[in-house]
């Protein structure tokens, strides 16, 4: 029911510009895989070369580890859900499901029948004779998935599914994909510019930028070990340093800002241009310095987000810190002006290479 | 700008336009009815329905009509696959070959009847095809395959293309995404297409007068009537294909309301 | 083009492109490319085609050139339906604008259906209508003979006069719609804000309406100009013998002198003359060629 996903070198160009730039990577058999990345970064046209509507200008692209290369997009065992739905407006909704169903010649009962069966499926009885107009947007959604299961299709590719749809909505649905995923078992290529989204519901995530990869990883590991500097940007906050790398040893290094000295883990690849990114969490404010990774700075804004709290202070260069606390109810939170002393363990600190240089390439 | 006096001055112009529009065809419906030899209605000399019995006698007028009927029928099935054919291709490509094919494709609406009419005159004649109605249909389809080109094109605009890309994802092979999801969009724009190449098709003088050889459709033999000495048989056919258009077109409109009405 | 395959598969794309090819090549551009090269072929009788006397020539058009006649006759017709064109503008702009800037929209509809009337009567129907009219003995002099504005009759249908009210009857909606849609797509509030500012009525149809009607207008003075200066039926019908109009000439050489060769010359003369005037309208309104036809 189910089947892998193997891409292997794969390019797009359009043109000079290259929208996707080799990217390797396995997605295995009954995975919620996604990937996540800001606009522009070629997530969609991943999708299309895996759907069939592009061919790849290099690399190659097999399914159940069957090469791809002359499918069309209609002998793929592929079922796309599209960034706008692409519903079929002229037709009820049971027709919109029982499309793919027509097209394999299954008989008008039959496809009635199962159209029925998968409207249930999606939480949608009694919609069958409805038009895609008469629907609201999270319903629309639905009719789209069920519309790609008919098809039983082994794997399943979805662009920004929920991107139309309200925060309480989205988060509805959410569940209701994972649990459709988990009940179906169909491989999920999952698209999104949304980092919760991709957290919440992902096995792995492959994080994007301007067409290359930056990290394929478990959502843990992308929030906990991020592997370059756009990761740590991209996904969660980051106090970012920037500087020079003063010494390594093994995979720690230390690192010369303006503000001082500190050590941190070492990321992948690292050239002159790196910076240090730490979390806002993992920075501790104290009364009195500990020893390492530690300068004195003072608070300049407190913000109450709820479940915690944010509290800005800057350093004797001018440079912001911000650490956050979880709010227990007991928490003290100190008061403006107050001078402390921000800490990070070096463990939770990253050295790792500059976003900037992962600029767009030109195509050859 | 919005004072009394112009806008009484812009409803005394549209009064008087449509009275300019409208009179003439009165003046011309109301000498069928005459009965005077020379069509008017000034003096009126007495009701009659002679000139309608004449005309229900003429047999080369009923004649005229059924050709006219025919060359309608064969432009329509012509011109509205090659108008939709040449939207869907033109809207398909961009850059400098999309501006030549548009050049080209339009080109005929903006060409008089006569010179299409010599052109394929001259060129069927080359080819040794007998002068006919076959060759009024061909060059009445030069021109009216562009005005359907024209509608199709500005319905396509508001097609989502990825509508298609949905249905061969889904596994539809390439004529049911033609049959199920383009044409059921083009429809409207078809139908409207049909019709109005119906109604070019039975206008159309200048192409046909050429093209025709021994043949006549109705506006040739009204013509050639007109010119061999008028009588009011003439206003009396004019009276009947007035009427006849008219409660189509007030059919059309009337369903056209009404399908508006039920889906607001 | 390989998005078409894509979609459509081979087999429909490659019969779409027939369809169009046969239409463009087969029905366009062929039959006009054999007009072009037979306007440069004597009129030959049957056996002497493709014979030592089958040579191209220019005799055609020096025919056309040597007559001053013939000259004349196309000049007015270029004189007669530029003056049609104008006519059409100057009674279809106000009306456009009315229409599309002033009329309550709950009223268009019954407006527009009586406005389209005539477009469903044949244009041959129409050019008669107006010959009953004017015709000596018709309603037009009876009527004012009645009322005692004229005491005898008047020969409406002499010199061009006729002509001429025939023509703008005929083709003044092609000009009134065109001009009506490019008004209509003109945002209120930019009439309205420049009457805000005080300018005068004209200053906001020169400034502001007339500029984004330029389409309309581009598109309705070519649709008006080539239908009059193309028309056989309303010369025919309605002109006298001092009035004679271009096409009435390529009709005496088709059918009475059977020369098809002049008369394909003539034929090509008539499309140039069409050629030149969509060029100029499109250089001195600055428009596109897709803005014209739509
Ligand atoms: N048909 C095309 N022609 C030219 N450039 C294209 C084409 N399709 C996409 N691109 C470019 O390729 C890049 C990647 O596009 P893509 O649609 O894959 O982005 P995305 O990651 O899906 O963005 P979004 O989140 O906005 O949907 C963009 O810079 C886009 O401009
Ligand atoms: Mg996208």
């Amino acid at each position: 029911m189910s089947a892998s996903v193997e891409l292997q070198d794969v390019c797009a160009d359009f043109g000079s510009f290259r929208a996707v730039d080799n990217v390797s990577l396995s997605i295995e058999a009954g995975e919620f895989f996604s990937f996540l990345g800001p606009s522009g970064c070629g997530k969609t046209t991943i999708l299309r070369m895996v759907s069939g509507f592009i061919s790849p200008t290099a690399g190659t692209i097999s399914i159940g580890g069957k090469d791809m290369r002359n499918q069309r997009p209609n002998q793929r065992p592929t079922a796309l859900i599209f960034q706008n739905l692409a519903l079929f407006p002229l037709m009820p909704i049971w027709e919109n499901i029982a499309f793919g169903l027509e097209a394999r010649g299954v008989d008008k009962k039959t496809r009635r029948k199962r159209a029925e069966e998968l409207l249930a499926l999606v939480d949608l009885p009694n919609a069958a004779d409805k038009t895609v107009a008469q629907l609201s947007g999270g319903q629309k959604q639905r009719v789209a998935i069920a519309r790609a299961l008919a098809v039983e299709p082994s794997v399943m590719l979805l662009d920004e599914p929920l991107s139309a749809l309200d925060l309480k909505l989205r988060q509805h649905m959410r569940a209701e994909l994972r649990a459709i995923q988990k009940r179906t078992n169909v491989t999920f290529i999952y698209i999104t510019h949304d980092q919760g989204e991709a957290l919440a519901m992902s096995d792995r995530v492959a994080v994007m930028s301007h067409g290359k990869l930056q990290q394929v990883a478990p959502p843990r590991e992308i929030y906990n070990q991020p592997a370059t500097g756009f990761v740590a940007a991209f996904v969660g906050e980051s106090n970012i340093f920037s500087g020079t790398l003063a010494s390594r040893s093994g995979d720690r290094g230390e690192f010369q800002t303006e503000s001082g000295v500190f050590k941190g883990r070492l990321g992948p690849d690292i050239g002159d241009g790196a910076k240090l990114y730490v979390r806002p969490e993992h920075v501790k404010l104290d009364a009195a310095a500990i020893n390492g990774n530690t300068i004195p700075v003072e608070v300049t804004d407190i913000a109450f987000e709820g479940n915690f709290i944010s509290i800005q202070t800057i350093d004797a260069t001018g440079r912001t810190v911000v650490s956050e606390t979880r709010n227990d109810g007991t928490a003290s939170v100190p008061d403006r002006g107050t001078k402390l002393f921000a800490s990070f363990d070096a463990d939770k600190a990253f050295i790792l290479a500059d976003e900037a240089k992962n600029q767009p390439v030109a195509a050859a | 700008m919005t004072t009394k006096k112009s806008d009484f001055l812009f409803r005394l112009y549209l009064v008087i336009f449509l009275a300019y529009l409208l009179l003439p065809l009165i003046v011309m419906g109301g000498a069928a009815f005459n009965d005077s030899r020379f069509p008017s209605v000034f003096p009126w000399a007495g009701f009659t329905l002679n000139w309608f019995v004449e005309l229900w006698n003429d047999a080369r007028l009923i004649n005229s009509f059924k050709n006219t009927i025919l060359v309608a029928l064969a432009v329509v099935l012509l011109s509205v696959p090659i108008g939709a054919a040449a939207a869907i291709l033109i809207n398909s490509i961009g850059g400098a070959t999309r501006s030549i094919l548009y050049g080209l494709m339009v080109a005929p609406i903006l060409t008089p009847g006569a010179v299409i009419g010599i052109s394929t005159l001259l060129f069927w004649n080359k080819l040794a095809v007998p002068l006919g109605l076959h060759l009024a249909v061909l060059g009445q389809v030069s021109y009216i395959a562009a005005f359907v080109m024209l509608l199709v094109l500005a319905r396509l605009q508001s097609f989502d293309r990825s509508l298609e890309e949905a249905a061969l994802d889904l596994g539809a092979s390439h004529s049911m995404v033609l049959r199920r999801i383009l044409l059921p969009h083009l429809y409207p724009a078809l139908g409207a297409g049909a019709v109005i190449a119906f109604f070019q098709s039975i206008e159309n003088f200048n192409i046909t007068l050429f093209t025709r050889g021994p043949y006549d459709t109705l506006t040739v033999y009204v013509f050639s009537k007109v010119r061999s000495g008028i009588t009011p048989t003439i206003n009396a056919l004019a009276v009947i294909l007035i009427a006849v258009t008219l409660t189509g077109a007030l059919v059309v409109e009337l369903r056209r309301r009404r399908v508006q009405a039920k889906s607001a | 083009m390989n998005d078409l395959v894509h979609r459509y598969g081979t087999a429909l794309t490659l019969l779409m492109c027939l369809a169009v090819a046969f239409w463009l090549v087969i029905l366009v551009i062929v039959p006009n490319l054999y007009l072009f090269e037979n306007s440069f072929r004597p009129y030959l009788p049957v056996q002497d085609m493709g014979g030592p006397k089958d040579v191209y020539t220019l005799k055609n058009y020096l025919t056309f050139f040597n007559s001053p006649i013939h000259i004349t006759v196309f000049i007015s017709t270029v004189l007669y339906s530029s003056i049609v064109t104008v006519i059409c503008f100057v009674l279809a702009y106000p009306l456009a604008y009315y229409l599309s800037k002033k009329v309550s929209v709950k009223s268009l509809p019954a407006i527009f259906l009586l406005l389209t009337v005539p477009l469903w009567v044949s244009e041959i129907m129409r050019s008669f209508a107006w010959f009953i009219i004017l015709s000596l003995r018709g309603p037009l002099n009876y009527l004012l003979i009645n009322i005692e504005v004229i005491d005898k009759p008047i020969r409406w249908m002499t010199g061009f006069r006729s002509v001429i009210i025939g023509l703008v009857y005929t083709y003044v909606l092609f000009m009134l719609f065109p001009i009506y849609n490019a008004i209509q797509s003109l945002d209120t509030a930019q009439i309205e804000a420049a009457d805000d500012l005080g300018a005068p009525w004209w200053r906001i149809h020169w400034r502001v309406i007339l500029p984004h009607a330029k389409p309309g207008i581009a598109s309705g003075s070519v649709m008006v100009f080539m239908l009059s200066a193309g028309s056989i039926l309303v010369p025919t019908l309605l002109a006298s013998t001092n009035s004679r109009w271009f096409t009435e000439i390529i009709q005496q050489w088709m059918f009475e002198s059977l020369d098809w060769n002049t008369g394909a010359a003539y034929a090509f003369l008539l499309l140039i003359l069409c050629t030149v005037f969509v060029t100029l309208v499109m250089r001195i309104f600055r428009v596109k060629l897709s803005d014209i036809a739509k």
